[in-house]
């Protein structure tokens, strides 16, 4: 029998790290960015949540569950913020090929995380075995008080920390943000065609900037959930895998709109660990095939979207471009 | 002027074309700054003096003769995938698909490797390895180029894709192939008899990798510049119109070129297993498709050039791994200094493209500028 | 001068694009309560100069003084902030996004969007102006003349008070033509200042109070339009009085090359380009091709060339023994094959003709790299055609590996017919051959054309200007929305009559 109750739950914080990377994503290509530095910024984000925690704890002799939670979300949401300004400052200002500055930025901020994952205590002389932030974990990973009492409703829907929540309502927004206000407007012009947007009055650095910086600050939050509240707080290199580029991948299956992207971070989430719960589960080579599906079903959506050629499901228009004004 | 505080303190210019040692200079420059970064980040991590820290790293890839063959191998191996995406780059098709295609030459010369080691003669086994990398690679690299030809579906995007569900086929054959069961990982193949192993020449494991793959680089130097394909791969890539207008057929060429990148990933993952590891394992291709992306552009898409670019990051590579072990620091560092110094080369290329005009007082540098 | 004071004053206004000289220490008065026509020859500078008033380009040097204070316009939004908005040639539109969503685009105003009573405002402009809307509809589900009117809406949307529309009749039809000016005139009358960039000389005298006329990047002045008339004005656009001479040496043994028969073209958006055009080209004939622009010359040419797919028709080339080859539904490539030497110089030189970033030599290759067994190119024989292109028409360039589009617009486009004449063609179709360029290389142009002619070439010549038209070509056809108007002698037909076709089929009787 097919136990909903524990695969959902399970399914769901799988799915939120790539919720906050899907997210982040779709704000920046809006704006014309496509970002493939994504995988890099979510273990930057990661590694300073963990860098603020980790410093924490060893200066605190207690811990202040306030402090304990903003600590650790600052750091993280100010080395991701760097990561999109120096995104910006070389696609945008020096108006570098997106792909190469993106790809350069994988590398750059894999290598940032797992270094100072790996070097964290030797550089600090701390006197800890290995990064362990279970105190900050705990906070992070609390759920709703009243969760254990509903029974299965309150473990499907109550049981997450409230990073989990934050990516819904997150994605929430951006789906308001994007669709009903004028900002989004002008954010879905600068992406479609800059110099429309620009002869509008639309300050396209601008737009492209803010959107890829708070694009990468909502993707770094992806890597914070990971380690506090998935990982429980332990940091290991390379254990944040490939979700990067799942995030990239589920931008594309949720067609560009952040509350679909809700739903499918889920589906994503469940298809990364369905394996366990099909019954021939002693066959361990299948769950590889498995986890093959997102990235099956993503390329499936990319295709259909292209042959049907209906407008509003297409990728802006300008994405990946630079854009100079005095181009002629 | 009375108003000189609204006015713009400087606009940018796009530039005619540099000389192309001013261009190169601008380009060495940056690398020399980003060494001088990466030297002061080095300091403030370790506390060692910067020339010493570079002494490692020299000394890391060309302190002996074993270490200079290790560097001509990873070398060779970067320059194996950026030949094979360039075709695709000078295109405009944006093949970020790499890693994928090395995995599907590395999985058809490990099948062949595995299935067909007692049933063929060495020789013959050699062969059909090679040609199933190749036609492996090859259909990996077709398949988002037959979409992008006849639906424009967008090739970043799937090429990505790809990667992946690469990487989750060599994850299950793995795991089929096993040895021992329940290993997780598939071991040396064929370790006692080496069948289906590329021969060594010349006393040295990695001389025919580094002799394969300098051939390669010619044959795509002389493709890309002298031959029919590759002045329409050009026009196609400067110009879907002006293609179409002379009668190219783009939809071909898109296929057609993309179907040689992956067959030369292809090539590049048959060396890395019959060549070189003589195992299956997901983490073969080690980023290469992404890294040669980048070494790729800032050869500006030269062959020639790339084997400088290939050889740099591999040193690079290397030389900060080193630095790691020695200051028992972790090896990520090296992806940290390779990711400063490829920011500096993606960043200089705004000074080679572009000048900065400054508002009147700066009209006589400008015209010096040109 | 008027004592009135100028809305835009712009003063030594300079604007380069590389080593060519857009715009030349310009001076340039606009009023409010009058329309100016800006009037030149194509690559005159017009459009340069009024991006710099809309914020799309930045001056070299220069002043601009709004009601005579001084500005600084960097972008389009500072030039809306001080009430200029400027209807480009080119569609500013982002085609995914509903009319509404485009005219309020960028607007200052409430966080959230209030799509209705924005499209209740565009209603009402509507309504008063007599424009048709749908506020909800995407731009890509639109046509061109509807595209157009959301520019204009969105300008008055934004309370524009000085408009500057770039060329806008180029593709409206008469009627949308006539509706616009009256809308113009309402604006003129409410006050605002208007510019209407144009090379239309009926329209200047239609629709404007002044007219300011410039010439290779240069002023060259300007007056109330009722004390001008054409002869003035083409003068002043040119340079000298219109003489111009053109050599026309009669037919060479005319023969059917080329019968085009009941050719219709859609466009992808399914509207009718190309209506049931019928028509022969003659061997040792230059055939013209006139029309407002945009009225099918484009297609017809591309649908012979085998670029444009068809709808229905046929398309024969005729051989010089008589036997005939269907061209409708083959490639370049396939034409190419059946031994059809067809050479196309098309309006587009270094987005279709040419490779921009390509140097002379393999620019010269595009014709003939396939030529020959072997999987190289040769590269030889290329650089020798440029070598001698570059003799023969006098083409400056630093050498042949400089890439063409470094090259000024005249030599970019003797390049490009030197090419494609050395191929000895026997069907030479071009399209707009002279646009942008100098009297000295039109001259040398049409020389090169003559002698094509000369040499038993069926020569299809599409072009804008009719003088020019009514001097080279030996039979001219009219297109008219994509119809045949008809098709008149070169010889000693009027212009007023050629005139008349291009703007009503068959041109009928001009009321007197």
């Amino acid at each position: 029998m097919f136990d909903i109750v524990s695969f959902f739950p399970r399914a769901v914080m799988q799915g939120v790290p790539l919720l906050f990377g899907g997210t982040g994503e779709i704000i920046t290509e809006k704006s014309g960015n496509l970002n493939l530095g994504i995988p890099g910024i979510m273990y930057v984000g990661g590694i300073c949540g963990v860098i603020g925690a980790f410093l924490y704890e060893q200066s605190a002799a207690e811990l202040n569950s306030f402090l304990a939670v903003a600590i650790p979300t600052l750091s993280c949401l100010l080395g991701s913020l760097l990561m999109g300004l120096l995104y910006c400052f070389l696609t945008v200002t020096l108006r570098a090929n997106q792909n190469v500055t993106g790809l350069a930025m994988t590398t750059f901020g894999i290598g940032i995380g797992n270094f100072f994952g790996g070097s964290l205590i030797k550089l600090t002389d701390a006197e800890v075995p290995s990064i362990a932030l279970s105190a900050t974990s705990k906070v992070f990973s609390k759920s709703l008080p009243f969760a254990d009492n509903l029974g299965w409703f309150g473990k499907m829907f109550l049981s997450y920390g409230f990073l989990a929540y934050s990516a819904v309502i997150i994605a929430l927004i951006t789906a308001y943000v994007i669709k009903k206000t004028r900002v989004g407007l002008n954010l879905r012009a600068v992406g479609e065609s800059p110099a429309t947007a620009d002869a509008a009055g639309i300050n396209v650095n601008k737009y492209k900037y803010i959107a890829t910086c708070v694009g990468s600050m909502i993707a770094g939050l992806g890597g914070l959930y990971y380690v506090m509240d998935y990982a429980c707080g332990v940091w290991s290199n390379d254990a944040f895998g490939d979700r990067g580029w799942l995030a990239i991948a589920l931008v594309i299956f949720s067609i560009w709109r952040p509350n679909l992207a809700i739903i499918a971070s889920i589906l994503f989430g469940g298809l990364y660990i369905v394996y366990l719960y099909i019954p021939a589960g002693t066959q361990l080579y299948m769950m590889e095939l498995y986890k093959m599906l997102p990235y099956l079903v993503t390329i499936i959506v990319l295709v259909v979207v292209s042959m049907r050629k209906k407008r509003e499901n297409e990728p802006p228009a300008a994405l990946g471009l630079a854009y100079f004004r005095e181009e002629r | 002027m009375n108003n000189n505080s609204k006015e713009p303190l400087f606009h940018i210019v796009k530039r005619g074309t540099l000389p192309w040692y001013k261009a190169w200079g601008i380009r060495l420059l940056a690398v020399v700054i980003a060494l001088i970064v990466c030297a002061i980040v080095t300091m403030t991590v370790t506390g060692e003096n910067p020339i010493q820290v570079y002494a490692t790293m020299i000394d890391s890839s060309f302190g002996s003769e074993r270490k200079v063959w290790i560097l001509a191998q990873n070398t060779a191996m970067l320059l194996g995938v950026s030949l094979a995406v360039t075709p695709a780059f000078r295109m405009k098709f944006w093949n970020i698909g790499g890693e994928g295609q090395i995995l599907a030459g590395c999985l058809a010369a490990a099948a062949c490797m595995i299935c067909l080691a007692d049933t063929v003669p060495n020789g013959l086994l050699i062969v059909i390895s090679a040609v199933a990398s190749i036609i492996a690679g090859a259909i990996w690299g077709g398949i988002p180029a037959f979409f992008k030809a006849k639906w424009n579906t967008n090739e970043t995007l799937f090429t990505l894709m790809m990667n992946y569900v690469a990487t989750q086929l060599v994850a299950f054959f793995v795991i089929i192939w096993e040895v021992p069961k329940g290993a997780g990982q598939i071991g040396i193949i064929n370790q006692s008899t080496q069948i289906g192993w590329l021969p060594q020449i010349g006393g040295n494991k990695y001389m025919l990798n580094v002799i394969i793959i300098l051939v390669l680089t010619v044959a795509v130097y002389i493709y890309l510049n002298y031959s029919k394909h590759g002045y329409e791969l050009s026009v196609v890539g400067e110009s879907e119109r002006t293609a179409r207008y002379v009668g190219i057929k783009v939809e071909k060429v898109i296929i057609r070129t993309m179907l040689l990148s992956g067959a030369i990933c292809g090539i590049v993952g048959f060396l890395l297993v019959s060549g070189t590891d003589h195992t299956l394992s997901t983490s073969l291709s080690g980023g290469r498709g992404f890294t040669a992306v980048m070494i790729s552009w800032l050869a500006k898409f030269n062959p020639i050039i790339m084997i400088f670019a290939s050889m740099l990051l591999a040193f690079l590579d290397k030389g900060a791994s080193a630095i790691s072990t020695n200051f028992g620091l972790n090896h990520s560092f090296s992806d940290i200094l390779t990711g400063i110094i490829l920011f500096f080369i993606i960043g200089c290329e705004f000074f080679i493209s572009y000048k900065l005009s400054f508002r009147k007082s700066a009209g006589k540098e400008a015209a010096e500028n040109v | 001068m008027d004592n009135k004071n100028a809305a835009v004053k712009m003063r030594n206004i300079s604007k380069s694009f590389g080593t060519v000289k857009a715009n030349d220490k310009i001076w340039l008065d606009i009023y409010r309560g009058e329309i100016l026509a800006l009037l030149g020859e194509n690559g005159s500078g017009k459009t340069t100069l009024m991006n710099m008033l809309s914020g799309i380009y930045f001056p070299d040097e220069g002043e601009i003084f709004i009601d005579d204070k001084e500005v600084v316009i960097r972008s389009p939004k500072d030039a809306l902030n001080l009430g200029i908005g400027m209807i480009h040639q080119h569609f500013k539109l982002v085609d995914v996004l509903t009319a509404t969503e485009n005219i309020i685009l960028g607007l200052e105003g409430k966080g959230k969007l209030d799509l209705k009573s924005a499209a209740k405002k565009i209603r009402e402009i509507c309504d008063a102006y007599g424009f048709d809307v749908d506020p909800d509809q995407h731009i890509y589900e639109m046509s061109v003349s509807q595209k157009q009117t959301v520019e204009i809406v969105k300008v008055l949307y934004r309370g524009a008070d000085i408009l500057i529309l770039d060329e806008p009749t180029a593709v409206l039809t008469p009627q949308e033509t006539d509706k616009l000016f009256a809308v113009l005139r309402n604006m003129r009358d409410a006050g605002k200042a208007i510019v209407i960039i144009t090379h239309k000389m009926h329209e200047v005298e239609d629709l404007s109070d002044r007219v300011a006329v410039l010439r290779h990047g240069q002023f060259i002045g300007d007056m109330p339009t009722k004390d001008t008339n054409a002869q003035e004005m083409t003068n002043m656009m040119v340079g000298h009085a219109v003489e111009l001479n053109i050599d026309r040496p009669d037919p060479v043994d005319p023969k059917p090359r080329v019968e085009v028969k009941n050719l219709t073209v859609r466009s992808i958006d399914g509207i009718v380009k190309l209506d049931d055009v019928s028509f022969t080209a003659n061997s040792g004939e230059i055939l013209g091709i006139a029309g407002i622009s945009g009225c099918g010359q484009k297609e017809l040419l591309e649908a012979i060339a085998g670029l444009q797919p068809t709808e229905s028709g046929s398309i024969s080339y005729i051989k010089d023994d008589g036997s005939r080859e269907e061209l409708l539904g083959k490639d370049p490539l396939s034409i190419a094959d059946l031994g059809v030497v067809l050479s196309f110089v098309p309006e587009d030189r270094l987005g279709m003709g040419l490779v921009a970033n390509m140097d002379l030599g393999d620019n010269m290759m595009l014709r003939s790299f396939r030529k020959g067994k072997s999987v190289f190119t040769d590269r030889k024989s290329p650089r020798k055609l440029a070598e001698n292109v570059v003799d023969e028409l006098d083409v400056v360039t630093p050498g042949i590996s400089t890439p063409v589009r470094r090259l000024s617009g005249g030599n970019v486009q003797k390049v490009l017919v030197g090419r494609e004449i050395a191929s000895a063609p026997t069907v030479l179709l071009t399209a707009y051959a002279v646009r942008g360029l100098d009297i000295n290389s039109s001259y040398t142009i049409y020389d090169l054309i003559n002698r094509q002619k000369q040499k038993g070439v069926a020569v299809i010549y599409v072009g804008e200007d009719l003088d020019v038209l009514l001097e080279l070509c030996d039979r001219i056809l009219v297109l008219c929305g994509g119809k045949v108007s008809g098709i008149v002698p070169g010889r000693g037909a009027k212009k007023r009559e050629v005139g008349m076709m291009m703007t009503k089929l068959g041109g009928e009787k001009a009321d007197e």
